[in-house]
């Protein structure tokens, strides 16, 4: 690892899905600690980004990159996978539809994969969960099953098990979108407490206030491309390209 | 109604249950097996063992199980199989039954959420730990009652078995009947035991179901 060398970077991204491509040659960095929400309207390739950078969707072409290593390597199936499975326990991420394990305890949750995959001990384990959802304001409901949470409760859970894993990087694609507004605001203060204590933070959303009130950066895409990118205060007060103007205003009225 | 008839050769009839419920037993445990590895089969990465699977599928699925159960038992010796009737019984039932339950299970598997799997893999599980920790639970549990539909009409399908002359329910019945020229009364108290099994079979899948559910 160079010490230039980004935290993420992302280079020349592609993906096709037959004809249709997705993502057009992107390219991105982002440093450790940094925040970057990804805003864009629906079908601009956001998800599809945020899913390439764990290698979800794989891209077609590009390559990703984390603290040095690359993600995406081009290896034969067993290795990757065993390559891949690595990378991905230092990528959190956190779904729109929360993607609990509904057959497991909010505690089974949070320790499975550690269990599985660093094998900790019971007592280690509980003590994890313990920890993870006192973080996420869950501790009183270890022991409940997800069925038995309000949206709200099931993503900060959701949050605590990809954070169990210790993550070296968060990626968020629209975590709040499926939740009733008045649960949004829970969400959104567990992510701003990740944001306090340097978390890196991919986020995609549709909460514009949320953007600029927790990033460090904003990215607009539109149609697969980058279109603009910088600080939230300039990307919202004073963007320079006509496409991201046109989104923020439709997006503004939108909201009203 | 000849009902001191009845009364006189149920026990009889009690035995032949006995057998019927042996090979349904037996051919349940060799339908599941045939299912588990023709899901697994249908499921693969490999384009050999799906088209085995789907091979495998069509074949039983498509054939009546009598014909199957013929040319196993009575075609068998040509090829050098020799069972006896109780073997070929539920060889031939288990693995007809078998073809169905693969797709059952099948169905089950894939129509876990896909976000269950990604959750799993994202948090870095291997494939084999995400099948067997995520998707297998949660297929389990929505498997119970179609499979129990299965087994429904393989305890049904044992009946089948009396063309071989498998000593078992049905075909206890015809032969009282051949002594007795009492068809009505002989089929009745068949049909009766039939329906015990069935209804206690699946009274016990619904209770498998039940105590399953997600919380
Ligand atoms: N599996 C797929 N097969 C074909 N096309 C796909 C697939 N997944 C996504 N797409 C297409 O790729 C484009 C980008 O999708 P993506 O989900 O990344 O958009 P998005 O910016 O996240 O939108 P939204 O805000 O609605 O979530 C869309 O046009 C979508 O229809
Ligand atoms: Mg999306």
């Amino acid at each position: 690892m160079t010490a230039s060398q980004p935290f993420i970077e992302v280079r020349q991204a592609r993906k096709c899905y037959g004809e249709i491509e997705v993502l057009k040659d992107i390219s991105l960095t982002v440093d450790r600690g940094q925040i970057v929400a990804i805003i864009g309207p629906s079908g601009s390739g956001k998800s599809t980004l945020l899913r390439a950078i764990n290698d979800l969707d794989p891209l077609t072409a590009g390559e990703v990159w984390l603290d040095g290593v690359r993600v995406n390597k081009t290896l034969p199936h067993r290795q990757y996978e065993k390559h891949i499975n690595q990378m991905r326990q230092h990528i959190g991420m956190v779904f729109q539809h929360f993607n609990l394990f509904p057959h497991l305890t909010v505690r089974d949750n949070v320790t499975m994969a550690p269990k599985l995959l660093k094998g900790i001990s019971d007592k280690e384990a509980d003590r994890l969960a313990e920890e993870q959802l006192a973080h996420v304001g869950m501790l009183e409901r270890i022991d409940y099953f997800p069925s038995q949470l309000s949206g709200g409760q099931k993503q900060r859970v959701a949050i605590a098990r990809a954070l169990a894993m210790k993550p070296k990087l968060m990626l968020f694609d629209e975590a709040t979108s499926a939740l009733d507004p008045e649960l949004v605001e829970e969400v959104n203060l567990v992510m701003k407490k990740l944001a306090e204590e340097h978390m890196t933070m991919i986020i995609v959303t549709h909460e514009m206030d949320f953007a600029a009130s927790v990033c460090d950066r904003v990215i607009f895409m539109d149609g697969g491309v980058v279109v603009e990118e910088g600080p939230p205060e300039l990307v919202f007060r004073n963007p320079t390209q006509d496409r991201t103007r046109n989104f923020l205003r439709k997006h503004l009225e939108g909201a009203k | 109604m000849d009902t001191e008839l009845m009364l006189k050769v149920y026990p009889f009839f009690l035995k032949a249950a006995l057998v019927t419920v042996e090979l349904s037993i037996l051919t349940g445990i060799l339908g599941l097996s045939c299912g588990a590895l023709g899901a697994a089969a249908r499921l693969s990465r490999f384009r050999f063992l799906r088209f085995l699977g789907a091979a495998y599928v069509s074949v039983f699925r498509g054939t009546p199980a009598l014909i199957q159960l013929f040319i196993l038992y009575f075609g068998g010796p040509q090829i050098g199989i020799q069972l006896d009737a109780f073997q070929a019984g539920v060889i031939g039932l288990g693995v007809n039954i078998g073809a169905y339950m693969t797709e059952t299970m099948r169905g089950a598997i894939i129509s876990v959420d896909k976000g269950q799997r990604e959750a799993a893999r994202t948090l870095g599980l291997s494939q084999f730990q995400t099948f067997r920790k995520v998707t297998l639970p949660q297929a389990m549990r929505l498997m119970i009652r179609p499979l129990g539909v299965n087994i429904n009409a393989l305890i049904k399908g044992t009946a089948l078995v009396a063309a071989i002359s498998v000593v078992e329910l049905t075909y206890t019945a015809q032969r009282y009947i051949g002594s007795t020229y009492k068809p009505f009364e002989m089929f009745l108290i068949a049909g009766v035991l039939y329906m015990i099994i069935i209804y206690g079979t699946g009274r016990a899948v619904a209770w498998l179901d039940r105590r399953a559910r997600i919380v």
